[in-house]
């Protein structure tokens, strides 16, 4: 599957995909020491986003989310790359200040939770492998 | 399609430096983002994200890296900080989160920031005109200079406001178009309200029910200038709002709103009610969310002259430096402090590290209610200043 989509932050990457069909709040959603979501009944909870393609429809919550992506980055921690539906300012923000490659206006609902995935964030393209 | 001019492109490519280059990407990314042509200058700056309590250690690391090279190109002005700067130690901050808090401090002062910390900069000195352009974070003072001063901003971060520092310029899009001020829903205020903390429950009801869209609002006969401050915390909090219009109080004209909604005393008394805890055991008692104004100050000084604040309870009114210094020189600081309550500067109830100190606020702000919940897990009660005070006093 090849997906076109929008560069956000720029950058190349290949790795595992972690997909949510619900938004993510980084700030009190994400522990930046560990990675793990860890907001109360949300679908990944309990997973970490570390060194994972993250493929989530749009952030929402504290404008500190920014913050947290580059807490993440700064513990070692930050996802590989993020794919959005529609990229909200809060995660963008985070991307740039985090060097986070990132993409958005991506059909998500095609990918799946463990598949490999190749992020090309300078020409927006998201694509599967197998 | 986003157009730099030939100075813009510079700062882009790294040719002024490393911290105006990222904050370059970040203005022009969001530029992007929302379809902006072109970037415009901003004449002012209100930087969010400084108490070290939200920042942590990764926030304070990237305002350090900013600070590098990163210099303020216009009147930049700080949002509160999790301490009062001189006075911490009398209110029971510890000492690392002390330091921790000076670097953050140091560091916006380092890129040539105002060290104001205060939610209402257009009390001291950051006071935008009428149409002006400027970039704000603090969702209330946006509100405010959006729609009280009638400046145009869009709601920033704190890494977004900084940027707008850093470069000066902030992209076209959102609340600087005229299109996108306009209002959307008419609200008709059915009731009197009388006091700041009517003025924040209003703002609840109102945010709760427009989320985005803009509201007209009708019916307001008198508003302080305190009114809409805490109109305007209120109703940025409870909705995501970043600006309103209100009928022969704020300063523009504009087309109305065919849609309308009435709201009544009982909306008013419904949100009171959400706000009131009734297992609440009241042992903090705060005013100045937003900061306090000298006149709020002068009211609560006279109230408090003599008297003596009840054992186990902690009061703390929070207001501006400038303010507090103000309130030195007319012997209100010393009333407030015989009578054992705090006037703290520099910080306020959401922001400082409370979380474990108190159970129960009394506050006359509704967004102070929402943060000491939600941050704090304290229990809230929300009154008008006169009765938080006589709650505190034997």
């Amino acid at each position: 599957v090849k997906l076109q989509g929008r560069k956000v932050f720029r950058g190349k990457v290949a790795g595992e995909a972690l997909v949510t069909t619900q938004d993510i709040s980084f700030y009190g959603g994400c522990d930046p020491q560990t990675g793990q979501i860890v907001e109360k009944g949300h679908e990944l909870e309990g997973k970490s986003v570390a060194g994972k393609v993250l493929v989530f429809p749009t952030g929402k919550g504290s404008t500190v989310g920014s913050y947290i992506l580059y807490a993440l980055r700064k513990n070692g921690k930050a996802p590989l790359a993020i794919v959005n539906k529609i990229v909200d300012p809060v995660v963008a923000v985070g991307c740039i200040i985090s060097e986070i490659p990132a993409v958005d206006q991506v059909q998500i609902d095609r990918l799946h939770s463990g598949q490999k995935v190749e992020v090309d964030a300078d020409h927006g393209a998201v694509s599967t492998s197998g | 399609m986003l157009e730099l001019k030939p100075e813009e492109k510079a700062m882009l490519e790294g040719r002024q430096g490393k911290a105006t280059r990222k904050a370059m990407e970040i203005i022009t990314l969001l530029g992007e983002i929302y379809g902006a042509k072109r970037l415009i200058p901003v004449s002012s700056v209100q930087i969010a994200g400084v108490s070290y309590d939200n920042l942590g250690e990764p926030g304070l690391e990237f305002l350090s890296d900013m600070a590098v090279d990163g210099k303020a190109r216009v009147l930049t002005t700080l949002n509160p900080a999790g301490m009062d700067l001189e006075e911490w130690q009398k209110h029971g901050i510890n000492a690392d989160f002390a330091r921790n808090q000076q670097r953050v401090i140091d560091a916006f002062a380092k890129m040539g920031v105002m060290t104001t910390c205060t939610c209402t900069p257009y009390l001291v000195g950051n006071l935008p005109h009428f149409g002006e352009h400027v970039a704000w974070a603090e969702s209330s003072a946006v509100c405010f200079a959006n729609s009280v001063i009638g400046a145009r901003t869009n709601r920033e971060g704190g890494p977004s406001a900084l940027a707008a520092s850093l470069t000066g310029v902030t992209a076209e899009y959102g609340l600087h178009l005229e299109e996108n001020r306009v209002p959307e829903v008419k609200y008709d205020v059915r009731t009197t309200l009388k006091t700041t903390d009517d003025f924040g429950l209003l703002g609840q009801v109102i945010g709760e029910r427009t989320k985005q869209a803009i509201p007209y609002i009708t019916g307001i006969s008198h508003a302080t200038t305190e009114d809409l401050m805490s109109f305007s915390a209120s109703v940025a909090t409870y909705g995501g709002v970043a600006m309103f219009h209100m009928e022969d109080i704020t300063p523009r004209t504009t087309t109305v709103p065919e849609k309308v909604q009435i709201i009544t005393q009982e909306d008013l008394s419904n949100a009171r009610r959400a706000l009131d805890d009734k297992d609440a055991v009241i042992d903090f008692i705060s005013i100045g969310c937003p900061h306090a104004s000298i006149d709020e100050i002068s009211h609560i000084a006279n109230m408090l002259d003599g008297k003596r604040v009840k054992k186990g309870k902690t009061v703390w009114i929070t207001t501006a430096r400038p303010t507090k210094d103000l309130a030195v020189r007319m012997g209100y600081y010393d009333k407030i402090e015989k009578a054992g309550a705090f006037l703290v500067s520099d910080a306020c109830c959401a922001v400082a590290p409370l979380k474990g100190r108190f159970t129960g606020l009394m506050t006359d702000s509704a967004k102070a209610c929402f943060y000491a919940r939600g941050k704090n897990k304290f229990k809230t009660e929300i009154r008008t200043i006169d009765e938080c005070i006589r709650e505190a006093v034997v």
